[in-house]
């Protein structure tokens, strides 16, 4: 299948790709590692008529120590993540959680940049991000601001990204010593979760879980979160997992079956987080 | 767009429609039919070549993300006659059956031991996961990518 013409524009620098964004409004998008913007314009789910090229932007992909957090480039490849040792070390759950991403050659390519900003509900990034706490941060033509994660993602393939912005860092609050666990249930090798589970059980008694597939957007396990902080089990936390979810029904699994796997996924991530 | 690409060593410029997918360029401008074209939806990894030395499929890049890159593709992989020693454990242990997932399967795996040169076989297992065998061969290709690793000899 071969996608619809687009004008391609390689950009040179941010402030380039930030720019054409600008003058073509949602008619452009940005193309980093491609490899959630190729399959839908290959179905032409998305026909945009001009594609911004900011995979060569090299100073954008990088993964740093800032001191209470680790910034990650947008641009960074997902293989670049998954076998970093300041990942490992600061924040072992989105290195585990990027390891299930794909297969190795969509890790090579794909971009946690790519992959946040796609906004999608079934994605295992985004619930590592939520049960990290993380900060991402977006460049547009008024500069750059920082957006919480809670408030990030806005609706089904939706994020509070404007048409002339771009994601640019993700950075992620050190999670040293904390106990996580991931939990991906799927029916197929490397395939999306059909339910998955990230939590995170930091030494202050703090528990961060977010889930995979079970909401329009990459959701929040709240209730879980302030149940586990009051004391409760991880059995008796993970009761209440599928609480404020409104999962989809299709092929793979039923509303009711996606609550079940959310409630006992949630539990076994929360053990092997320590709780 | 004009690109300038490296395949298998040797130089090619051509002008390509940005929405030229690279595996249909490297089929059908460069003429290298070597690389498959399976699912057509980045999931099979028949189309699997390097770029830069690390497995990508090729259905999911455009030609114009390779500008300037250096590609190889299974035509690029033995030394004239002699075999590439992941093409030599195929052969020797029988990983193929029709051969339309082996020249993927192979890229993947080269890929693989360069990134895991001495895996186990859960992590081969795991490490061609991009890669479907719709005979279900996948029993003698792992034993390949295994004794490839461990060297080729019998």
């Amino acid at each position: 299948m071969i996608p619809a013409a687009f004008d391609y524009v390689r950009a040179g620098s941010a402030e380039e790709a930030i720019a054409t964004l600008a003058a073509h409004g949602d008619e452009a998008k940005l193309l980093a590692g491609g490899h959630s913007l190729i399959p839908l314009m290959r179905f032409r789910l998305a026909r945009p008529t001009v594609v911004v090229d900011i995979g060569r932007l090299e100073d954008l992909s990088y993964i740093r120590d800032g001191g209470d957090h680790v910034a990650i480039g947008a641009l960074t490849r997902h293989r670049a993540v998954e076998t970093s040792e300041l990942v490992a070390a600061r924040a072992g759950l989105l290195g585990e959680v990027t390891s299930h991403v794909g297969d190795p050659q969509v890790r090579h390519r794909g971009t946690i940049g790519g992959a946040v900003a796609h906004g999608d509900p079934a994605s295992d990034i985004p619930s590592a991000l939520i049960a990290l706490g993380a900060t991402l941060v977006a460049a547009g033509p008024q500069g750059t601001r920082e957006i919480a994660v809670d408030d990030f993602f806005s609706g089904f393939l939706e994020t509070d990204l404007g048409d002339d912005e771009m994601l640019t860092e993700v950075r992620v609050p050190a999670a040293d010593g904390a106990g996580w666990g991931f939990e991906k249930f799927n029916r197929r090798a490397q395939d999306w979760a059909i339910v998955g589970v990230s939590a995170v059980a930091r030494a202050g008694g703090e528990v961060g879980v977010g889930l995979v597939n079970m909401h329009s957007t990459p959701v929040r396990a709240a209730a879980v979160e302030s149940a586990a902080a009051s004391g409760a089990s991880a059995a008796e936390a993970a009761e209440l997992a599928a609480e404020g979810c409104e999962p989809t029904e299709d092929l793979n699994a039923t509303v009711e079956y996606r609550q079940h796997l959310a409630r006992v996924l949630t539990r076994r991530a929360l053990e092997a987080a320590g709780l | 767009m004009e690109i300038s690409v490296t395949i298998n060593g040797t130089a090619h410029t051509h002008d390509v429609e940005p929405r030229t997918l690279l595996v249909h360029y490297i089929r059908d401008v460069v003429g290298l039919t070597g690389t498959n074209i399976g699912c057509d939806t980045s999931s099979c990894g028949a189309c699997t070549i390097h770029v830069n030395g690390e497995s990508v499929k090729s259905c999911t890049m455009f030609a114009v993300q390779a500008d300037g890159e250096d590609l190889l593709t299974i035509e690029g992989l033995a030394d004239g006659d002699t075999l590439h020693p992941m093409q030599e454990s195929f052969r020797q242990c029988h990983a193929l059956q029709c051969g339309y997932c082996t020249p993927g399967m192979v890229m993947a795996a080269v890929s693989f031991l360069d990134e895991n040169p001495d895996p186990t076989e859960r992590e081969v297992r795991l490490g061609l996961e991009g890669n479907l065998c719709r005979c279900t061969g996948y029993h003698n290709i792992v034993k390949a990518v295994l004794h490839c690793a461990a060297g080729g000899e019998q």
